[in-house]
């Protein structure tokens, strides 16, 4: 597997300026020759489609929504950054790329990083140009946050609603395109596979959600933006539909798949309700700025609030525990993720979590309402306040809320160059769905703005210079009388009837539930060999039987939700073994990769520089396992050290 | 809980649809309504029967898709709250519940619950956008928008396109979302230069979707999730006159 990044050559800030000058053009009057699929509606799909259609390419761009606009990217909460430094608190490109290096535990790759946070400050111009109503000061300028990880302030936000905001601003461009026919639109169409011809993408296979109807689709590359694969836990904050179909079928045709274990598990979500729930709330992290973390410092008070005796209110000062102010003074409340995450599964783990289940802690705003009244509080988080009133019933401006960490953000994904080009030529991956810009840990705020930079600023121009390498002449040639297409158009539809003809006795639910359960328990928080290999055997047993117990109904020409979830839930079963291996070749601990066997006496991660300084890149074998590869990291800009927010 | 459902049913496009009844027992009075249809059809595949089909995706009130007139009310009896935030807890232990689909010429049924929306997009691609080509923007700072004004347009922007309004309006008409979105592009000031344009078209595309006209009945205003008030509807009526009589001056 050739896994050259293709890092220009050249200091770190002027990589990215040589680079562009350095790619091939196309003439804009050849674009309208040259077609383009891009797989994804979210803000690194439609924001790729919209910019390359706005360049002259033709592009197909799908969703398995009813409308581009309803892609997942519409739930993020919070903000994104940009180093704008529209604060004059010390922000800088800089001083972005390397909190974000830190931030990911040293695990990523320094170029890509670097262009991150050098287009950072574009996204919020073309943004705010479409007409995103970011939240402003009186005077009429751009306000700001900060987020966890970050001692400056440079997030951008629109209430609590940033994503919708961004991605309607990004559908809006990609509707005008859309309108002026540049882009042809194909909504609840599933991508179920893709087609390789001479090594290289060249068109995707779909399913029509609606008819059934199963089709080809030829170009000149594929563009993967299909999100993240958190869904692998059952419950997450992901999605009802967010899968791993599109980039494990990629996968199997040989492109290499980064850091699967990598995945992130946010600390602010509401805690689970029962046996039916289907999905987890995330509270925004912003919450985290004005809101203290704490449990009882005993178990008998714990207890007491549990079984509903003792209102948490009445628990006196010195018998709450500030963990995260009294472990990480000069973070407190803003530690990252993952410690935050880890921290809260210890103090319940010593049995002093609160709700029902034992499963939750504190976010209290008491303090804050008392220094700032109510009325700030209410301006500033009043519909995220409103929401955990409506999922739970109680009221947080008079209870406090209470949280839990939930799968969230998944880091790895499909490897790709500093082109952001997979193993397979002609395969390009975006946002959430490839490894790139966040190693082992995401900062909060940090992948709308990678999204983003994917679609709007770097793969109109690498796309641009793959075409341009390929030729006019190329140009268009792909046609779907090769017989590449009809090979696997029949794959495809083979294995949806074979789906459907198990006829067993279990609903593809309750296969991902279970699942979900032996990833969350044994592929979560804290990982062990023992516990790894575990989860590897039990994953096969449940493939095994899936593939005989599953029972599906309805028909395969007509809308069959359970015939899609089935599909998925066949890949997850697959996947979620990927990323047990990955975890247990991983030995080390980093980011939101946690292996109990690495850790100082502290019980901080302890991560291993000498041997894990890479990326694990694994490759599909038929009938085999998978084949580890590693790309190699190599710092130049920035010193390792221990990440440390004492 | 135990529930009684009554559930409109449709095999496809060009069926007949009809409501067909089912009891569900053991409801939990926190799960939300969907995972109340979620029980149900895990009931029906145990029985070897079709599943029930509903739109919905994020489960958390903001991507638009869950889309259901329960009880006659589109998205149900709390106000302001989407199908998919509903909770059992609002709804009483032996109740009998009608759910159907939205119900709208210009939003067929593709099959029990599920509607094609895709009309909504249409107006949104005649001109629900600000042209502003990629990397032709200027500093964000160098457009001041005061406070008030950037609220107001957020206000507006938070529409989440589900369909609720035209479900409720006894015209079914997309009066209320197609003014959220006018409403919110051209009260900033990059959505200035087109807003005359963009008024006209995207009042254009609605009629020719097959949406109703308004007659101020309010009912859209009443079942919105988002709460978006009737005053986008004013404010559309004014960009759209003002560009109407424009145009006909031009001529
Ligand atoms: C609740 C929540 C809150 C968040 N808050 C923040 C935040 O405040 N700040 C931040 O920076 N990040 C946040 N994130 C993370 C961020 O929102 C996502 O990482 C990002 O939006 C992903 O964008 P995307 O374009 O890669 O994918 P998505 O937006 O998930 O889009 C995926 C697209 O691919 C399509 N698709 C998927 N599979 C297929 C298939 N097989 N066939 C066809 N189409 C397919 C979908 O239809 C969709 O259009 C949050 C995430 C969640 C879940
Ligand atoms: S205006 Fe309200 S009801 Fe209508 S589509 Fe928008 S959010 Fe839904
Ligand atoms: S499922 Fe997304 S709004 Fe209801």
């Amino acid at each position: 597997m050739n896994l050259d990044p293709k890092i220009p050559e050249g200091p770190l800030s002027e990589k990215w300026s040589k680079h562009k000058f350095n790619m091939r053009l196309v003439n804009p009057a050849n674009r309208r020759k040259y077609h383009v699929i891009v797989v994804g509606s979210g803000l690194a799909g439609s924001s790729a489609a919209a910019s390359l259609a706005e360049q002259g390419y033709n592009v197909s761009c799908f969703c398995y929504q009813d409308s581009p606009r309803r892609a997942h990217s519409i739930a993020a909460q919070g903000g994104i950054n940009a180093s704008k430094n529209y604060q004059n608190d010390g922000d800088s490109i800089q001083r972005l790329f390397y909190d974000t290096i830190k931030g990911g535990d040293y695990r990523s790759r320094e170029a890509n990083v670097y262009r991150l946070a050098e287009v950072s400050s574009n996204i919020i111009d073309q943004c705010v140009a479409q007409g995103v109503p970011f939240a402003r000061e009186y005077g009429g300028l751009l306000a700001n946050r900060s987020f966890g990880g970050a001692q400056v302030s440079r997030t951008f936000y629109a209430r609590g609603q940033t994503g919708q905001q961004l991605l309607l601003g990004a559908y809006s461009s990609l509707n005008r395109q859309i309108g002026l026919g540049k882009v042809t639109m194909h909504t609840r169409h599933e991508m179920l596979d893709l087609v390789i011809i001479d090594g290289h993408a060249k068109g995707i296979i779909t399913r029509n959600l609606v008819t059934g109807a199963i089709t080809s689709h030829a170009a000149d590359c594929v563009v993967l933006t299909t999100g993240g694969y958190g869904n692998v836990f059952y419950l997450s904050t992901n999605a009802q539909g967010c899968n791993v179909t599109a980039t494990y079928r990629a996968f199997k045709k040989g492109a290499g798949f980064a850091n699967p274990c990598y995945t992130q598990i946010h600390p602010t979500c509401i805690p689970v309700h029962g046996e039916d729930q289907s999905k987890l709330t995330l509270m925004s992290e912003s919450l985290r700025n004005d809101g203290r973390v704490w449990v009882p410092k005993s178990k008998d008070i714990a207890e007491k609030i549990r079984a509903g005796h003792l209102d948490p209110n009445s628990v006196a000062e010195e018998d709450r525990d500030y963990y995260l102010e009294r472990k990480y003074p000069s973070f407190g409340n803003l530690a990252p993720r993952d410690i935050s995450s880890r921290s809260a599964k210890e103090v319940c783990d010593e049995g002093r979590g609160v709700a029902s289940t034992g499963l939750g802690v504190f976010l209290d705003f008491r303090d804050a309402i008392q220094r700032e009244g109510e009325q700030d509080i209410r301006e500033r988080y009043g519909n995220l306040f409103e929401m955990y009133n409506r999922i739970t019933g109680e009221d947080p401006y008079q209870t406090p809320m209470m949280i839990f960490p939930a799968v969230h953000y998944t880091m790895g994904g499909l490897w790709v160059d500093y082109n952001l080009q997979s193993s397979i030529p002609g395969l390009f991956v975006g946002g959430e769905a490839n490894f790139s810009d966040h190693g082992a840990n995401r900062l909060g705020a940090s992948a709308l703005m990678q999204g983003l930079a994917d679609g709007y600023f770097v793969l109109p121009y690498t796309i641009g210079n793959y075409l341009g390498e390929l030729g006019v002449s190329a140009a268009g040639s792909v046609s779907l009388s090769d017989p590449a297409f009809a090979k696997t158009e029949k794959l495809v539809r083979e294995r949806l009837n074979q789906l459907l003809a198990i006829k067993g006795n279990r609903s593809p639910r309750s296969f991902h539930k279970e699942l979900g359960q032996i990833i969350w328990d044994y592929c979560g928080m804290a990982r062990s060999q023992s516990g790894l290999q575990e989860a590897i055997a039990k994953i096969d047993e449940l493939k095994h039987e899936f593939w005989t117990n599953l029972r599906l109904n309805g028909r395969l020409d007509n809308l069959n939700p359970e015939l899609e979830r089935a599909g998925r839930v066949a890949d997850f079963i697959e996947f979620g073994q990927l990323m047990c291996r990955d975890a247990l070749m991983r030995e080390e601990s980093c980011g939101g990769h946690f292996r109990v066997e690495h850790q100082t006496d502290e019980g901080e991660a302890l991560r291993n520089d000498q041997e894990y300084s890479f990326v694990g890149v694994w490759e599909y074998k038929e009938d085999a396992k998978p084949v580890l590869h590693k790309e190699v990291l190599n710092f130049e800009n920035v010193q390792l050290a221990t990440r440390s927010y004492k | 809980m135990k529930l009684k459902l009554k559930i409109w049913r449709q095999d496809d496009k060009d069926s007949q649809g009809l409501f067909k009844n089912y009891s569900l027992e053991n409801v939990s009075k926190d799960a939300s309504f969907l995972e109340m249809l979620d029980s149900l059809n895990e009931q029906l595949i145990a029985k070897d029967e079709v599943p029930v089909s509903f739109d919905h995706d994020c489960r958390e009130g903001i991507c638009g898709m869950c889309s259901m007139t329960i009880n006659g009310e589109p998205h149900g009896p709390e106000k302001a709250t989407t199908t998919c935030q509903l909770h059992m807890r609002h709804f009483k232990d032996g109740e009998t519940i009608t759910i159907e689909p939205w119900r709208a010429r210009a939003f067929p049924v593709l099959k029990d619950l599920v509607t094609d929306r895709s009309a909504f997009d249409s107006i949104m691609q005649a001109g629900g956008f600000i042209t502003a080509r990629t990397g032709s923007a200027v500093d964000a700072n160098e457009i001041p928008i005061p406070k008030e004004i950037a609220d107001e347009a957020m206000d507006a922007a938070a529409c989440i396109g589900c369909g609720a309004c035209v479900a409720a309006c006894p015209n079914a008409s997309a009066m209320l979302f197609t003014g959220a979105k006018v409403s919110h592009l051209n009260k900033l000031p990059q959505g200035k230069a087109e807003k005359e344009r963009r008024s006209l078209l995207m009042v254009e595309a609605m009629e020719d979707a097959g949406f109703g006209g308004c007659t101020n009945v309010g009912a859209c205003e009443a079942v919105c999730p988002k709460s978006i008030s009737l005053d986008v509807i004013a404010h559309l009526n004014r960009d759209f006159h003002t560009s109407s009589i424009k145009k006909i001056l031009n001529f």
